[in-house]
C-alpha cells in the first residue's frame, strides 16, 4: 500500500457554497431583463450599486472571515477607487483599466503601509488603528479642494474601456460590474483554497500553533490585506461610474461599518455570504427606506436579531434550512 | 558538536529568577528529561528553548548556530520543533489537514495562490507519516475540535514531527493521558528514539525513566544534578530536594 492510498478524501466543503454563488450570479444576469419589463430603468442603477458593494463585502471577508482581521478602514479603498476614476478623467485617463490600475497601486501602497502597522496590535486595537488610517485618508480627501473638498466632484463622463463609451449605457455598466463581481469571486475562491489561503485560516484557527509549525504570521496577514485592499479599491472604481459623481462620502466610517455589517449579516468567511448580506442590506435599506424615515431603527432590530438567531449570518440561516449541519 | 548547547541562561519576572544560571548540553540521540517539581521554571527553560520567551542573558546554540535571537518560526526552519503541555490545534481543520499545514511550512512556498492545496498528494502523504508515527491516522478525516483529550495530544506529536525536527522539545506530552493511552503513548516515544533527539518534561516519573537517557533536576529554575537515571536517582541532593517528596518507581 502506497501513503497516498490512505489519504481520506476530504468533504467538500465549499462545494454548496459555490453553488450558492452560482445561483445568484444567474440571479443577477437576469436582473436586467426583469427591470426592463417593470419600465423602472433607475432600479439598474441601484443593482449597479449593490453588486459594487458585493464586491467591496466579499474582499473585507478575505481578510475579516478568513484572516480574523477586522479593518474598519475598508472604506478608504472605496475611496482611492472613486478618486482614481475622478482625478485620472480630469487629465482625460478615461480608460477603466488605467483607472482600475491607479486605484490599485494607491490601495496597494496604503495597505501595505498601514497595514504593516495596524498588524503590529491586536484586536480591538487593530479595528481603532485600521478606523484611525481611514479616517485620515477621509480627511485627506476633504481637504483636496481641486475635486470639490466636502462636496464632492461630479465627473463629466463615466470610464472608457479601450476608447469606447460603452459604459454610458446603464445596462453595460451593470454587466461590467457583474462580471468584475463573478472574475473576482472566483480569484477570492482559488485563494481561499490555496497554499496561502490554508495559511491565512490557519493563522485564524491559532496564530501561536502557526508559529510552532514555522509559520510568521505577520507576513501573510499583510500580504492579505492588501489583496483585500485593492479588490475593494476597484469596486470604487464601479461605483464611480454608478454614481458618476465621487465625494469623501465614500470613505467615511460610517462606510466601513456598513462594509462589516454586510459581512456580518451574510456570514463571516464564506465569500458566497458576503454577495449575499451586500444585497440584502442595501435591498432592506432601499425597502424600508420606502416605507419609513426612521428606516435604520428597523434595520438595526433585523440585524440584532440577526445575530441573535443566526450567528452565521445568511449562510447560517440558508445552510440550516436546508438541513445541512457541518 | 552537541545538538543543543545551553549556557547560562538566566531568565527573570520582576525579582522571581525562573531560570538561575542554566547550562546544558544535550547531545545527538539522547532523551533528555528535565524534572523538577511544580514551579521549578521547567515551561519557562522550555519557552526559551523554542523561541517564545527571550532569555535575560546566556546563549542557546543548535547544531553549533547561536539562535538565542532567532525566533520561533525560523527555529523550525532550522529543525526544532516543540510540543505544548496545552494542546494548541487548528480547531476547525481536520487532523490530516493540521498536520498537511506543517508539513507545507518546511516543503515549497506558501505564496502560492491558485492551486488546491487540499490534492497536494505530497503534502497528504508526507502528514499521513506523521499521523501514523504518533498513531492518529485513523482519525485523518476528523476535525481536530472532535478529538478527545488522548488524540489530541497525539495530534500535538504529530504536528511537531511533521516538521521534520533534528531536536523535539516535549512539554508534558502525557499531561492529563493516563491509563492504557499513557503506556502506548510512551511506546510510540521510545519507538523514535535515535531517530531524533528529545528534551522532555514530565510530571510522570514511569515515563521519564523508560525514556529518558538522560535527566536533569530543575529546582527553583536551577539545575541541581545532571545525570544517567540511575546516577540521578541515587543523587542524595535530589532525593532530598526533589523525588523524596514524590512516589519513587523502584
Amino acid at each position: 500500500m502506497t501513503a497516498a492510498t490512505a489519504v481520506p478524501t476530504r468533504a467538500p466543503a465549499l462545494a454548496p457554497r459555490l453553488k450558492a454563488a452560482l445561483v445568484l450570479f444567474v440571479l443577477f444576469a437576469l436582473v436586467p431583463p426583469v427591470v426592463m419589463a417593470a419600465d423602472d430603468p433607475f432600479l439598474i442603477l441601484i443593482a449597479t450599486r449593490i453588486l459594487a458593494y458585493a464586491i467591496a463585502a466579499m474582499a473585507l471577508d478575505l481578510i475579516l472571515g478568513y484572516g480574523a482581521m477586522v479593518s474598519f478602514g475598508h472604506a478608504a479603498y472605496l475611496g482611492f477607487g472613486t478618486y482614481a476614476v475622478a482625478i485620472l478623467s480630469s487629465y482625460g485617463v478615461t480608460d477603466i483599466f488605467v483607472q482600475m490600475l491607479g486605484a490599485v497601486l494607491v490601495s496597494a501602497l496604503f495597505a501595505l503601509v498601514t497595514g504593516a502597522i495596524s498588524l503590529r496590535t491586536r484586536g480591538v486595537y487593530f479595528i481603532m488603528i485600521t478606523l484611525a488610517f481611514g479616517q485620515m485618508a477621509f480627511f485627506f480627501f476633504i481637504s483636496l479642494s481641486a475635486y470639490g473638498g466636502d462636496d464632492g466632484y461630479g465627473l463629466s463622463q463615466r470610464s472608457t474601456v479601450l476608447g469606447s463609451a460603452i459604459l454610458e449605457n446603464d445596462v453595460t455598466l451593470y454587466y461590467a460590474t457583474l462580471a468584475v463581481l463573478i472574475a473576482l469571486f472566483a480569484l477570492c475562491h482559488r485563494i481561499v483554497g490555496s497554499r496561502f489561503g490554508r495559511v491565512l485560516t490557519g493563522i485564524r484557527e491559532n496564530p501561536v500553533r502557526m508559529e510552532a509549525i514555522g509559520f510568521s504570521p505577520f507576513r501573510y496577514q499583510l500580504t492579505a490585506f492588501v489583496i483585500s485592499g485593492c479588490m475593494t479599491s476597484l469596486a470604487g472604481v464601479l461605483l464611480a461610474n454608478q454614481a458618476e459623481f465621487v465625494s469623501p462620502a465614500f470613505m467615511s466610517w460610517h462606510r466601513s461599518g456598513e462594509l462589516i455589517v454586510m459581512v456580518v449579516l451574510g456570514g463571516i468567511g464564506t465569500l458566497t455570504g458576503a454577495i449575499g448580506g451586500a444585497v440584502a442590506a442595501l435591498l432592506l435599506e432601499e425597502v424600508l427606506g420606502m416605507l419609513t424615515e426612521h428606516w435604520q431603527l428597523w434595520f438595526g432590530i433585523f440585524l440584532v436579531l440577526m445575530v441573535l438567531f443566526s450567528p452565521r449570518g445568511i449562510t447560517g440561516l440558508v445552510e440550516q434550512m436546508r438541513g445541512r449541519r457541518e | 558538536m552537541s545538538r543543543l548547547e545551553i549556557t547560562q541562561l538566566n531568565k527573570s519576572f520582576g525579582a522571581l529568577k525562573v531560570t538561575d544560571d542554566v547550562s546544558l548540553n544535550v547531545e545527538p540521540g539522547e532523551v533528555h528529561a528535565i524534572i523538577g517539581p511544580n514551579g521549578a521554571g521547567k515551561t519557562t527553560l522550555i519557552a526559551q528553548l523554542s523561541g517564545e520567551l527571550r532569555p535575560d542573558s546566556g546563549r542557546i546554540v543548535l547544531d553549533g548556530r547561536d539562535i538565542t535571537q532567532t525566533s520561533m518560526p525560523e527555529r523550525v526552519h532550522l529543525g526544532l520543533a516543540r510540543s505544548f503541555q496545552i494542546t494548541q490545534v487548528l480547531p476547525s481543520f481536520t487532523v490530516l489537514d493540521n498536520v498537511a499545514l506543517a508539513v507545507q511550512a518546511r516543503q515549497g512556498s506558501s505564496y502560492r495562490f491558485f492551486g488546491n492545496v487540499a490534492s497536494e498528494e505530497a503534502l497528504n502523504a508526507a502528514a499521513m507519516r506523521a499521523l501514523r508515527d504518533a498513531g492518529l491516522e485513523d482519525r485523518a478525516g476528523a476535525r481536530a475540535s472532535a478529538l478527545s483529550h488522548g488524540e489530541h495530544r497525539r495530534l500535538e506529536l504529530a504536528c511537531a514531527l511533521a516538521t521534520e525536527p533534528q531536536l523535539l522539545l516535549l512539554d508534558e506530552p502525557l499531561a492529563g493521558v493516563g491509563g492504557e493511552d499513557a503506556e502506548a503513548f510512551i511506546a510510540r516515544l521510545r519507538a523514535l528514539r535515535g531517530r531524533l533527539t528529545m528534551v522532555l518534561i514530565e510530571h510522570d516519573m514511569d515515563a521519564v525513566f523508560a525514556l529518558a537517557t538522560r535527566l536533569s533536576v530543575l529546582v527553583y529554575g536551577r539545575i541541581i544534578a545532571t545525570g544517567t537515571p540511575e546516577e540521578v536517582r541515587s543523587d542524595p541532593a535530589v532525593r532530598a530536594a526533589y523525588l523524596g517528596e514524590e512516589e519513587m518507581p523502584a
